[in-house]
């Protein structure tokens, strides 16, 4: 659906995008990672027609983003980073523009204004100023806006940003509501929204491709090793910390074990395992067996978050063994 | 052509939204109000010392009270037109809304003519509610209204190439003080332009005397079409549209 192919953005002095290329499949979401100034804004302007690419193809639904922009203006709904709106309009008001600006037929406008209104849930605003919202509803209008003539693609730059908790995970609900019938692309900073909206994810810094794979793929592959919490406790009378951590030593393996906290006869570890080592069954059955309970057991996710700043690491030795990089 | 409509609608909207379509209007209206008074109220003692002296010849109210209105209102426009043309683009790059509009499957070239269009007829509608005085010379006198109505098309012509420069330089700026002020530079550069005829006879003094927009305007304030005063304006609307979209392209490129 969305195809980028050794794209290049120059501004006077900066590269903000330097020979970058990925490919998104119809009905994906996906997440473009990275940190402040990554190029993430610029890439997706790219995409949008808002300013051509300096070097490098980029197209949409086959659609050359130089050649055939107007092709590809209709097919795209955009959420800049700023939600494009005009203060002196209701939200009503402005959604009728907008949707008359992408070319909504005038028998369909209201019905897809209503739609949108409804999913996005701005319907106790509609006849408010704009000026009058608050940054979340105005982020919605926004939201409302890139929807409303049901574009296939959807390019949403920051969309969760200023955002309050409950009204992130509204958001993100609603963009994963999106999903299937639209081919999304998401920029953020912050890796568990990528983590729990997106399939694939895109991570670029300082203007260069660092990373795209799956985030099921790059999880894994990255987590040489499996990182495993449990929880003993001592089924009668006391048992020391330091003879449990003993015996989960000595589980096959395992490479090292950490103890985190005891509170009573509970004791917590963490533990490693050995790179491809499936160490859960051996644990269980090793405590077990010396006569302890075991509360819990349960897989330590190595978080997005490690895996960005191992990435995104100025130094390129930074790069893990494997090599994500494409 | 839809899309035009669409944006003039929006705009249109925006400007009666503020408060400054009223301001503009009040103003000019009161402005117009006070040269009308005046001319008038000279025309008459004219008339009636004229008549002491026993000369009772007919006097002209089109000469004497319409065309010293029209040649002041189109000077008073310089004023008015940076007001108008300002907020054009510079609002729209500073709101980020730029990014909706060139996103959106709508040439430049209609959201150019959508915006000016909707400056033109918030002129127009300055222009015409200052009008209203001279409808007064309707209901006590019997003026010819065919030069009025001349005057008033060069009224809009000139308004409409000042508009076309001051939407161009509204292109070039996020800050609407600053567009306006550079607008408002050029307007009166264009209007003292017609000076340099008065220095000299050069072929350079008459170049530059010829892009005086005030120069062309002198004979549609006395009732004269002249096609080469109609050219000009027109010409000089295209350029002013012309480099309007070429800078929104370059902003695309420099962004
Ligand atoms: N209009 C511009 N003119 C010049 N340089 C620019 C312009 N816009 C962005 N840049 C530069 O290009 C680089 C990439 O910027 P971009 O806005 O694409 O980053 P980003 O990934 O969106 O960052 P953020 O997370 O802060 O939004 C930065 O170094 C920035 O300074
Ligand atoms: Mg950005």
């Amino acid at each position: 659906m969305i195809n980028v192919e050794g794209l290049t953005k120059r501004y006077a002095r900066t590269i903000a995008v330097d020979n970058i290329s990925f490919e998104v499949q119809k009905g994906q979401i996906v997440g473009f990672l990275g940190p402040n100034g990554a190029g993430k804004t610029t890439t997706m302007r790219v995409l949008t027609c808002f300013m051509p690419p300096t070097a490098g193809k980029a197209s949409v639904a086959g659609f050359d983003v130089l050649e055939q922009p107007m092709e590809v203006k209709k097919r795209i709904g955009y959420l800049p980073e700023l939600p494009p709106v005009y203060g002196d309009m209701e939200v009503i008001e402005y959604l009728r523009f907008v949707g008359r600006l992408k070319g909504i037929p005038k028998a369909d406008l209201k019905r897809r204004v209503d739609e949108v209104i409804e999913r996005c849930a701005v319907g106790e605003v509609r006849t408010r100023l704009i000026s009058k919202l608050s940054k979340g509803y105005r982020q919605r209008v926004g939201l409302s806006q890139a929807i409303i003539h049901n574009p296939d693609v959807l390019i949403l730059d920051e969309p969760t940003a200023g955002l309050d908790p409950k009204q992130i995970i509204e958001t993100r609900s609603l963009i994963k509501s999106l999903a299937g019938d639209h081919t999304i692309i998401l920029s953020t900073h912050i890796l568990p929204e990528v983590e729990q909206t997106c399939e694939q994810v895109i991570i670029i810094s300082r203007g260069k491709l660092v990373a795209t794979d799956s985030v099921h793929n790059l999880t894994n592959r990255l987590r040489g090793s499996e990182a495993v919490a449990v929880e003993v406790e001592g089924r009668d009378g006391a048992v020391n910390s330091a003879v449990i951590l003993q015996r989960l030593e000595k589980v096959p393996g395992v490479s090292r074990v950490l103890a985190k906290e005891s509170r009573g006869q509970r004791h917590i570890f963490e533990i490693e395992s050995l790179q491809g080592r499936a160490i859960r069954p051996d644990l269980a059955r090793a405590v077990v067996e010396s006569g302890w309970n075991l509360n819990e057991l349960r897989p330590v996710a190595v978080s997005l978050e490690e895996i960005f700043l191992q990435l995104t690491a100025s130094d390129e030795a930074a790069t893990p063994a494997g090599g994500v990089k494409q | 052509m839809r899309n035009t409509v669409t944006i003039f609608q929006k705009e249109i909207k925006s400007y009666f939204a503020s408060p400054i379509a009223y301001g503009l209007m009040a103003f000019f209206a009161l402005i117009s109000g006070y040269f009308f008074f005046a001319f008038t109220a000279n025309f008459v003692e004219r008339g009636i010392r004229m008549q002491m002296m026993g000369r009772g010849m007919p006097m002209d109210v089109n000469e004497w009270v319409i065309r010293p209105m029209l040649m002041n209102m189109s000077v008073v426009g310089l004023f008015v037109i940076p007001m108008i043309t300002m907020r054009l683009f510079a609002e729209e790059k500073r709101l980020g809304t730029i990014e909706l509009l060139a996103t959106s499957p709508v040439r430049d070239l209609e959201i150019i003519l959508g915006k000016w269009l909707a400056a033109l007829v918030m002129y127009s509608a300055i222009l015409a509610l200052a009008g209203i005085n001279t409808a007064l010379l309707f209901l006590y006198g019997n003026p010819d209204w065919k030069p009025l109505l001349v005057g008033y098309l060069g009224l809009v012509l000139q308004g409409g190439t000042l508009l076309a420069i001051g939407a161009f330089i509204s292109t070039t700026t996020r800050n609407q003080i600053i567009a306006g002020t550079a607008t408002f530079a050029i307007c009166l550069l264009l209007w003292v332009l017609d000076w340099a005829s008065s220095y000299g006879t050069t072929s350079a003094a008459k170049v530059i005397a010829y892009l005086s927009v005030v120069t062309h305007f002198e004979p549609f304030a006395k009732g004269v079409i002249d096609s080469k005063d109609v050219i000009f304006y027109l010409s000089m609307i295209f350029f002013g549209l012309f480099l309007t979209s070429r800078s929104m392209e370059s902003l695309r490129w420099r962004a």
